[in-house]
């Protein structure tokens, strides 16, 4: 069978099985980002956008994005590297392993709740793990870059 | 102001693994290793369609597949509801109707039920893993199931609610999720949507966990319905039951005192069970005071009109 979807803006129709699941089809596809993780959907290292909301790729099939619009961290370069100068300031990143899957879970809690409070940051993330850091160095990298989109924002 | 101490090149490399083309297309790995495979996979037009193919013993409807995926087992295909329109909530002067493929995040931000239900809702999901989780995971999934571990059969058992199937119609969740074990009419037919009845005059949800987004070790559920007091009890750690107030111990008030006797009560009504998370006697402490607090909080509630 065949999946067509919009993948970071371009539309792709791809040969798939039934059972193939998301990550599996956009690792494929050279999106490396996406990473590998638990594969039981508690470590959050899978999160992609589907249709703009954050979702993890391990748990979902494939065959369930015909029609739909997928988003990779590759398809957020911009907004990544403004993230990552914020994090790498806070020396919140280690091996870095989880970085991208945080990374997209933080610009889907800016894009939801732009004002959100340290506990309400805390409560977005809590289905991303990190196995290097405590989180507090990387919960002071989200807080300035929120503060950033914040004041960018103000400045537009 | 940005402050680089990588170049961008470093960064991005770290991030995307070393290219960010997605022009060619790999070959997909072969799912030796993953525990769910099935050849087949139906995405359905009708509700006759689904029902029509979930008579097949090897075919199985897959809500947000969390926790079918987790399972070793090789099945015939996966019928997907995605088409049908079930992951809407509706709302009438006397109802919520919660269509069965409705995401638990998508439950959890609902305007609608987060003003009827206050902090119980949010409170009964935001425990769930992480929000990518609660994305994916549906109402249908957690109900369907009848998980031990389920917060949201805590929840709407407690509340009273009601499970429509395509075949069998509306029936009371209570009925639903004690049926033991389940006929093999209900486990063919398709759950369409869950139904809260507003009758609902206070709610209060708590659960204990070992650590943060894990299981439960405990879930519990008071609410007042129709003026009667329900208590639910979930990850016992077998699936939740509930019991009401029968005896009338809160009947002349709710006070510290009359929250401790009926939180002990209640304790003594639910049986429980030991797994690696708690002991029964832990758990049979922590009904009652889960059930005491909760109690209170409608107290607190009916006196100050809010949830």
């Amino acid at each position: 069978m065949d999946v067509r979807f919009t993948l970071n803006g371009v539309e792709r129709t791809v040969p798939i099985s039934a059972d193939t699941l998301l990550l599996d089809l956009l690792r494929s596809m050279k999106c490396y980002s996406v990473k590998r993780g638990c594969e039981t959907g508690n470590c959050g290292l899978c999160t992609v956008f589907v249709d703009g909301k954050p979702v993890l790729s391990c748990s979902t099939l494939a065959a369930r994005v015909e029609g739909h619009d997928v988003v990779t961290l590759e398809g957020l370069r911009e907004e990544a590297e403004a993230y990552g100068a914020y994090i790498a300031d806070e020396g919140a990143e280690q091996c870095g392993f989880c970085n991208p899957g945080l990374m997209m879970n933080a610009i889907a809690l800016y894009r939801e709740n732009p004002d959100a409070t340290d506990d309400e940051i805390k409560e977005y993330l809590a289905g991303n793990l990190c196995r290097c850091s405590g989180y507090e160095g990387q919960l002071r990298g989200i807080r300035s870059y929120l503060n950033y989109k914040k004041g960018e924002a103000c400045h537009e | 102001m940005i402050k680089h101490i990588y170049g961008d090149f470093f960064l991005l490399k770290l991030f995307f693994g070393g290219s960010v083309d997605a022009e060619k297309i790999q070959k997909i790995p072969d799912k030796e290793n993953s525990m769910l495979k099935f050849k087949q996979y139906y995405r359905v037009k009708s509700l006759e369609e689904a029902y029509e193919l979930n008579q097949k013993k090897s075919n199985v409807v897959v809500g947000g597949m969390l926790w079918l995926k987790l399972q070793r087992r090789t099945i015939g295909g996966v019928i997907d509801l995605s088409d049908l329109g079930l992951d809407h909530i509706s709302e009438t002067a006397d109802a919520f109707t919660i269509g069965a493929m409705v995401p638990l995040r998508d439950l959890e931000q609902h305007e609608g039920l987060r003003a009827y239900l206050g902090e119980a809702l949010h409170e009964s999901l935001r425990h769930i893993v992480g929000v990518q989780f609660r994305n994916v995971a549906t109402v249908g999934g957690s109900i369907f199931g009848r998980f031990g571990f389920s917060d949201v059969l805590t929840l709407f058992l407690a509340l009273d609610a009601k499970v429509k199937f395509y075949q069998a119609g509306e029936l009371p969740l209570s009925v639903y999720a004690s049926s033991a074990p389940l006929d093999k009419e209900l486990k063919n037919d398709i759950l369409e949507a869950v139904i809260l009845p507003k009758h609902v005059e206070a709610a209060a949800y708590r659960s204990v966990r070992n650590s943060e987004t894990d299981f439960p070790v405990l879930t519990c559920c008071a609410a007042k319905v129709d003026g009667v007091y329900r208590v639910s009890v979930g990850a016992r750690p077998m699936r939740a039951a509930y019991t009401a107030d029968l005896t009338g111990i809160l009947k002349e008030g709710i006070t510290p005192e009359t929250a401790a006797v009926f939180g002990k009560w209640v304790s003594e009504q639910v049986a429980t069970g030991s797994n690696v998370r708690a002991s029964a006697d832990y758990r049979r402490k922590m009904i009652a005071v889960l059930t005491k607090r909760n109690v209170l909080d409608l107290a607190a509630q009916e006196k100050g009109g809010q949830r």
